[in-house]
C-alpha cells in the first residue's frame, strides 16, 4: 500500500527523523493561513501516489501567503498522470546546501533489507544506478541481528566527510531502518536528505510503501489508506476479497489463481484480442464472489464478453457455476459469457450450467478463441 | 525417486482441525500420503480423519517421528507455525498459507538456513511426487507418474501445465509450487539443482511470472550447472507496470521484473519458452531428442535445427498428438 508524503513524514516524526515543519490541507484558504503562521516562504506540494510531481508542476515555491493561495488553488485543480490532486502539503521552504539519498528496500534475492545511500540525491535513484552505479553504496542487513551502529556509520561515511554530518546521517539511517522493520514497509526512502545552511540534516521528501500482508497488525497504518486515490473498482474488488487490475481491452476475464489469470490475459493477447482486466477470484469461490466479480467486469462499458477460466483445485467448479447462474439472474449482463471449467466437481458444474442453457468447454485455448469470435 | 517428498515422507499437519486443514488432510490421505499427526493447540488427544492430534509440534514429532510439516493456519499464526516446526526438528516445511508478512519471512529464511531446514512457500500449492506422496492442495487426479519435473511460482497455472503434460502422455517425477510471495523459502535454483541430481527426472518445466529476478538467476544456473533439458513458461506478458497482479511477488517495479527480460534470459541459455501453455509438451518432446545442452542451445539459436527435430518428434515416444502440436509450434517458431 502506498501512502502520501505527509503521512510518511508523520511516521518519520514518530521515529525522530528530522523533517521540515509542514501541514496538509485541501483548501487554498487554509494554505494561505499556514503560510501566514510560518512567516516564511513555503513550498506547496501535491499529495498524489505517483513519482515526478516536480516535473509535472505539482511542487511550487511561494514567497508569501498570497502566492501560497494561488499555488494551492492551481495544484489542487491539477491531475498528475491521471490522478486528481486532492490534498497539498504546505511546508517550510529551506535552503539546500547538499542533497543525498537514503533508502531501505527488501531484496528478494539475498532475503535481506538492503540499505542504499548515495551522495547523488534529489534524482531518481534507478537513474543513478544505471548511469553512475559507483555513486551508490548498498548494504544488506542481517535481518536477525539488525543494523549495528558501525554499519550505519560506514554507510554515512560514504556520503559525507564532515563527521558532524556523518553522526547525524548514521542516526537517521538507523531510524529509517527501524521505520522499515517496525512498520513492515517494503520501501522506506528519503530523497533528498538535505544539509541546511546551519549544518542540519533534514528529510525533505519521504516515501514509504507498506506490505499489504502485514497491515492486519498495523490498524493505525491501514487507516492511512486514501480511498479517493485508489481505483474504485480495485477497492470494490478488495472488499469482495478479489484481486482486480483494470486494463484497456474488451475481453473481461474472471479466473481462479493469479498465475492462471495472467496466463489467460496473455492468451487473449496471443490470439489477437485485448484483455479488459486481471481478475483472480481466489481460492474459495463462493457464489457471492462470482457475483461481485461480474458486477465489476460488467461495469466497464468497453467489455464485450465475459470469459471464465476456472481450474478447480480448492476452488470447486460447481460453486463457480452456481455463482454464474445467480449473477446472470441478478445482473442480467448485456454481454455474452463463455466458460471453461476443469477440475473439482466439473461434472456437477456442467449440469448446473446446462439447466439454464449454458455450455462450458474444458480447454483454456478454446474458451479464449470462442470469446474472441463472439466479441467480434 | 523424486525430489523432496517420497514414500519416506511422514507428514504432520499444522492446523489440522481448521476448515482447509481438515479437508486437505482427507484428500492427502486418500492419495496415500503418510500423515502421522496433526497439531492444533488445545485439541491434543483428539483425532481428525483417524489422525492423532497433538497440542504442539514437539509432541507430535517426538511421538510419531514426523519429518515433514504442512501448514494450513491463518496468516497471523503462520510465521510462528514455521518456527515451531523447525524447532521441533522437521527437515521439510510446506507453508500453504497466503498473506504472510514479508519482513517476518526475511528472519524466518535466515533462521531456517542456519538450522538446515527446507521451507517450500509460503503462498504455494505444495508439492507432489505422483504415486508417492502429495503434500499440499493440488488436485491429485490431473497428475501422472513419470519423468518430467515441474517447478512453478503459481498454483492453478501449474495445474494447467500439468494437465497438458498428462494429456500428452508425459508423467511427472515431482511438481513443486514454490509460492507467489516476494520472499520464499525454496527458489527455482534449489529445485533445478535437485531435479538435475534426481535419476528419475529427465526434463524440467519452469513456470515463472513477472516480478523479481528469480527466473534470470535460474537461467544463470542452467547455463552453468544443468545438463537436463528445461522448458519455460512465463506468465504476465500483458501485465501493466507498478500493479500487484494477485500474488504479492508479481509486480513489475520500474523496469525490473518484466516477462520479456525473463524470456530473453532463458532463451539465451538454451531454454525455449512456450508462448502458450499447450506448447509445453511439444517443446519438451523436441528438446529430449537433442541429447546435449550445446545442441539444444544451437537449436534455439538458429531456427534451422528445430526443423530436424520436427521429423524426429513425429517418431517420438509421446504419441501423435504431441508430435503434431510440436510440429505446429516449431513451424510457428520458424515463421518468426
Amino acid at each position: 500500500m502506498k501512502i502520501h508524503e505527509y503521512q510518511a513524514k508523520e511516521i518519520f516524526a514518530k521515529f525522530q527523523i528530522p523533517i521540515p515543519k509542514g501541514e496538509v490541507t485541501s483548501s487554498p484558504d487554509e494554505a494561505r493561513q499556514i503560510a501566514v503562521r510560518y512567516e516564511r516562504p513555503v513550498m506547496v506540494k501535491a499529495q498524489v501516489h505517483v513519482g515526478g510531481r516536480g516535473k509535472a508542476g505539482g511542487i511550487k515555491y511561494c514567497k508569501d501567503p498570497d502566492e501560497t493561495y494561488f499555488a494551492a488553488e492551481e495544484v489542487l485543480g491539477m491531475s498528475i498522470k491521471g490522478l486528481a490532486v486532492k490534498k497539498v502539503l504546505v511546508t517550510d521552504s529551506v535552503e539546500i546546501v547538499n542533497e543525498a539519498y537514503v533508502g531501505v528496500v527488501l531484496d528478494r534475492i539475498s532475503k535481506k533489507p538492503v540499505i542504499m545511500v548515495s551522495p547523488a540525491g534529489g534524482i531518481d535513484i534507478e537513474e543513478v544506478a544505471r548511469s553512475t552505479p559507483e555513486k551508490i553504496m548498498k548494504f544488506g542487513v542481517d535481518p536477525i541481528m539488525g543494523l549495528r551502529a558501525f554499519e550505519a556509520t560506514k554507510l554515512a561515511m560514504f556520503v559525507y566527510r564532515d563527521f558532524k554530518l556523518v553522526r547525524q546521517a548514521a542516526s537517521i539511517i538507523g531510524k529509517l531502518f527501524n521505520v522499515f522493520m517496525e512498520c513492515d514497509a517494503s520501501l522506506a526512502e528519503i530523497n533528498p536528505l538535505i544539509v541546511t545552511r546551519d549544518g542540519q540534516l533534514l528529510a525533505l521528501d519521504a516515501k514509504i510503501v507498506l506490505d499489504d500482508n502485514a497491515l492486519f497488525r498495523h490498524p493505525g497504518l491501514e487507516a492511512l489508506r486514501d480511498y479517493e486515490s485508489e481505483d474504485p473498482d480495485e477497492m470494490a474488488a478488495k472488499k469482495a476479497d478479489l484481486s482486480f487490475v483494470k486494463l484497456d481491452g474488451t475481453i473481461g476475464c474472471c479466473v481462479n489463481g493469479a498465475g492462471l489469470a495472467m496466463a489467460t490475459m496473455d492468451l487473449v493477447k496471443h490470439f489477437g484480442g485485448e484483455p479488459a482486466n486481471f481478475l483472480d477470484i481466489g481460492g474459495s469461490s463462493s457464489p457471492e464472489k462470482v457475483i461481485a466479480a461480474m458486477k465489476i467486469i460488467t461495469g466497464d462499458p468497453k467489455v464485450k464478453i465475459i470469459l471464465f477460466n476456472i481450474f478447480g483445485g480448492i476452488t470447486r467448479c460447481d460453486d463457480v457455476a452456481d455463482g454464474i447462474v445467480k449473477a446472470v439472474e441478478m445482473l442480467r449482463p448485456r454481454v455474452p459469457i463463455v466458460v471453461r471449467l476443469t477440475g473439482t466437481n466439473e461434472a456437477r458444474a456442467r449440469e448446473i450450467l446446462q439447466s439454464v442453457g449454458m455450455q462450458a468447454t474444458s480447454s483454456m485455448e478454446e474458451v479464449v478463441k470462442m470469446a474472441l469470435r463472439r466479441a467480434g | 525417486m523424486a525430489i523432496f517428498v517420497d514414500k519416506s515422507t511422514r507428514v504432520v499437519v499444522q492446523g489440522i482441525t481448521g476448515r482447509d486443514g481438515a479437508f486437505h488432510t482427507q484428500q492427502m490421505l486418500a492419495y496415500g500420503t503418510k500423515i502421522v499427526a496433526g497439531v492444533t493447540p488445545g485439541k491434543g488427544g483428539t483425532a481428525m480423519h483417524g489422525v492423532p492430534v497433538f497440542d504442539s509440534m514437539e509432541d507430535a514429532v517426538a511421538k510419531t517421528k514426523g519429518n515433514t510439516s504442512v501448514i494450513y493456519v491463518p496468516p497471523q499464526f503462520a510465521v510462528d507455525a514455521i518456527y515451531e516446526a523447525a524447532a521441533a526438528g522437521v527437515k521439510l516445511i510446506v507453508c500453504i498459507t497466503e498473506g504472510v508478512p514479508a519482513n517476518d519471512m526475511l528472519k524466518v529464511y535466515h533462521y531456517l538456513k542456519s538450522k538446515g531446514t527446507r521451507l517450500i512457500g509460503p503462498n504455494c500449492p505444495g508439492i507432489i511426487s505422483p504415486g508417492l506422496s502429495k503434500v499440499g492442495i493440488m488436485p491429485a487426479q490431473i497428475h501422472k507418474k513419470g519423468t518430467i519435473g515441474v517447478v512453478s511460482r503459481s498454483g492453478t497455472l501449474t495445474y494447467e501445465v500439468v494437465y497438458q503434460l498428462t494429456q500428452a502422455g508425459m508423467g511427472q517425477s515431482t511438481c513443486i509450487g514454490i509460492g507467489g510471495d516476494s520472499v520464499i523459502g525454496t527458489s527455482f535454483i534449489d529445485c533445478l539443482e535437485a531435479f538435475e541430481k534426481d535419476p528419475d527426472t529427465r526434463a524440467v518445466v519452469l513456470i515463472g511470472e513477472i516480478g523479481g529476478s528469480d527466473e534470470e538467476m535460474a537461467a544463470e544456473f542452467i547455463k552453468k550447472q544443468m545438463k537436463k533439458p528445461v522448458v519455460g513458461f512465463i506468465a504476465g506478458r500483458t501485465a501493466p507496470s507498478g500493479k500487484r497482479m494477485g500474488h504479492a511477488g508479481a509486480i513489475i517495479s520500474g523496469s525490473s521484473g518484466l516477462a520479456a527480460d525473463k524470456i530473453k534470459a532463458l532463451n539465451a541459455v538454451g531454454v525455449p519458452v512456450a508462448d502458450i501453455p499447450s506448447q509445453v509438451p511439444g517443446l519438451i518432446a523436441g528438446l529430449m531428442k537433442l541429447k546435449t545442452p550445446a545442441k539444444r542451445k544451437t537449436a534455439l539459436a538458429n531456427h534451422a535445427a528445430p526443423a530436424k527435430s520436427t521429423k524426429m518428434a513425429k517418431k517420438a515416444v509421446f504419441g501423435k498428438k504431441v508430435a503434431k502440436r510440436h510440429v505446429a509450434s516449431v513451424r510457428k517458431a520458424r515463421r518468426r
